[in-house]
């Protein structure tokens, strides 16, 4: 597979996003905590991690579907965290989302004509009489067939439905799609298809594209950066093609937890110990002390820093400290 | 398999059955004998017979066509009330359940009030400060009848505003209104649509009644509920005059409500499939 290489451009920037949901005994859930991230220009971004970790929380904030707590995101110059009625509106045009169940995504009483060019309608970028041509070029676009347009979402596969949503999202012409886990629905088989459609029309375009994933062995063949969340912050940044130089102790757990295709003999594969801590009542000091074997006193105090420690690759772990020159001569080579 | 032909039978069934009783008020100026105005005193309270099937009443009008030309008044007060009901009541609720926040409580803290009082008596005395004619009928009932669709509508929108399809909607530009109108009400409308069909028996029953209490219809409209009051005096000499108009609402409150109960199993077994 070929990519094309991301220019450095940050096309979003978001800037230590705290997003805190109050519970019904007046406490806080933090979802995200002070989470610090950019997407470049036409580069594929992956964001992982366990269930609960602030990944789908995030992307929501992103796309203004939850207010944050703090924090801003910056797109073009605005912080569009702050817009509001019209001008939150207007910002769709830039940003669109596929959801993870394709089931959901869709109005059970809406044709798919009307589905894929309800953004250029609510927009005004197309009228009714346009709608059957705009539609058969998004169905092509998706590589469905053009007769699509007049079924209803039940009546199609979960694959299909998936195609649909993301010619909807990219009816627009947006700078940027995020997809909340928008494969993890589907046959592995279909999921390979999507994510090469998704490549594909990436390569046509500068599209900048946020996928939230599971799959670290889709993420290592097919993004170009991968952001590792813990407990509502970021712990590990860095190209997915290095994903197995991961220095995080968080990063090399989860990659020793993937089930090799070919075992031979027995399979080892590690498991985490101990349990996720509640995001109710976060621990002092780094968030993942409870289950790290490499745990020190300092990891008990402080929050370690996202630090950059090679080339776009950040860390935030105290272990590199203590041994940060052998590291970098590492990473640089 | 079997299960949904068989609902689907008796929904065709009792749709033969309510089209009829339609028809009937529909067409109530050809099908009945006489005008149900004319009093005839020579004629006053003679039992069925031939020349009057139903009978005749204290100022001799024929029964049957007063019960016929009732179906016209009854039918009509029905589909006003349950249309105003419905479509207030789930816009009212709609709008709570989407927008939430101080919406939400001031719209749902005055259905709890109208809730706190006992239906039937506060829309006597509604009616009786009005006066009573239909539309003051229709009104009074509309007023203590709407919160059950303002509470429905509200935890049908509450429910469906967590799909992803709605945050599919928003992501995709779409404005509240048109989000209220294509995301939202065309799927809370089946349920709606089910509870509106079966509450028509009911508001038949609670037409009458207070047509009967003197609060609704006043002579000399033919309408069932009067006619029970004014065959009360004479139960015990004339019992058809009050026979008849009871039984035409037994009969058509049953009817709707088996109607709207069979329209709710035929809507289930097609969620199902």
């Amino acid at each position: 597979m070929t990519y094309i290489k991301p220019t450095k451009k940050a096309v979003l920037s978001i800037r230590d996003i705290v997003k805190r949901f109050p519970t019904a005994d007046h406490r806080y859930l933090t979802a995200c905590n002070h989470v610090s991230l950019e997407l470049h220009q036409g580069e594929s971004l992956a964001i992982v991690g366990e269930s609960g970790c602030g990944k789908s929380t995030l992307v929501k904030v992103i796309m203004r579907l939850h207010d944050a707590t703090a924090g801003s995101v910056l797109y073009d110059g605005q912080d569009i965290i702050r817009f509001t009625g019209e001008e939150k509106r207007q910002n769709y045009r830039h940003m669109q989302m596929v959801f993870q169940d394709p089931a959901q995504a869709f109005n059970p009483k809406m044709k798919i004509r009307d589905i894929v060019c309800e953004p250029l309608y609510n927009f005004a970028l197309l009228s009714k009489a346009e709608a059957e041509n705009r539609a058969k070029e998004l169905l092509h676009m998706v590589e469905l067939p053009a007769d699509f347009a007049d079924r209803y979402a039940a009546n199609m596969s979960g694959g299909q439905r998936q195609r649909i949503a993301i010619a909807r999202a990219l009816a627009l012409n947006p700078d940027i799609l995020i997809c909340d886990e928008a494969t993890s629905a589907l046959d592995v088989s279909v999921q390979k298809k999507i994510i090469d459609l998704l490549l594909r029309i990436q390569q046509q375009t500068s599209l900048s594209i946020i996928f939230i994933c599971h799959d670290l062995a889709l993420v290592y063949q097919m993004c170009h950066r991968a952001a590792v969340m813990y407990l509502g912050n970021i712990v590990e940044v860095l190209p997915a093609g290095y994903l197995k130089e991961a220095k995080h102790p968080y990063t090399q757990a989860l990659l020793r937890s993937i089930f090799p295709l070919r075992a031979k003999g027995e399979c080892e594969v590690a498991t985490l110990q101990g349990e996720i801590p509640s995001p109710l009542d976060l621990p002092q000091g780094c968030p993942f002390q409870e289950r790290c074997s490499f745990c020190m006193a300092i990891c008990r105090e402080t929050v370690p820093e996202l630090r950059l420690i090679g080339r776009e690759h950040m860390v935030a772990c105290h272990l590199l400290d203590v041994s940060e020159k052998e590291v970098k001569t590492e990473e640089i080579e | 398999m079997k299960n949904l032909t068989d609902d689907k039978k008796l929904f065709y069934f009792y749709t033969i059955l309510v089209l009829l009783i339609l028809s009937v008020a529909v067409f109530a100026p050809e099908l009945a004998p006489y005008n149900p105005f004319d009093a005839n005193m020579k004629e006053s309270l003679t039992a069925p017979s031939t020349a009057h099937w139903f009978g005749t009443d204290k100022l001799g009008r024929d029964c049957l066509t007063r019960i016929l030309y009732g179906t016209q008044t009854s039918l009509m007060m029905t589909i006003f009330l349950v249309a105003l009901i419905t479509v207030v009541g789930t816009l009212v609720g709609v709008l709570a359940g989407y927008f939430g926040g101080r919406m939400d409580m001031l719209l749902m803290r005055f259905a709890d009030m109208m809730l706190a009082f006992p239906g039937i008596v506060l829309a006597i005395a509604i009616a009786g400060m009005m006066g009573g004619s239909v539309a003051n009928t229709i009104l009074a009932l509309a007023v203590v009848s709407w919160t059950k669709y303002a509470r429905l509508g509200r935890s049908l929108t509450l429910k469906i505003r967590e799909c992803d399809y709605i945050a599919a909607a928003i992501t995709c530009g779409t404005r509240p209104g048109q989000m209220l109108w294509t995301h939202i009400v065309p799927n809370i409308l089946p349920t709606v649509v089910v509870t509106a069909a079966m509450d028509i028996g009911t508001m038949i029953m609670e037409i009458a009644s207070l047509s009967f209490l003197g609060f609704g219809a006043q002579p000399p409209t033919p309408e069932w509920g009067l006619m029970l009051n004014e065959g009360r005096q004479v139960i015990q000499t004339a019992p058809w005059v009050m026979l008849f108009p009871g039984l035409a609402i037994l009969v058509v409150v049953a009817v709707f409500n088996l109607w709207g109960d069979s329209l709710r199993d035929v809507m289930d077994s097609q969620r199902a499939n």
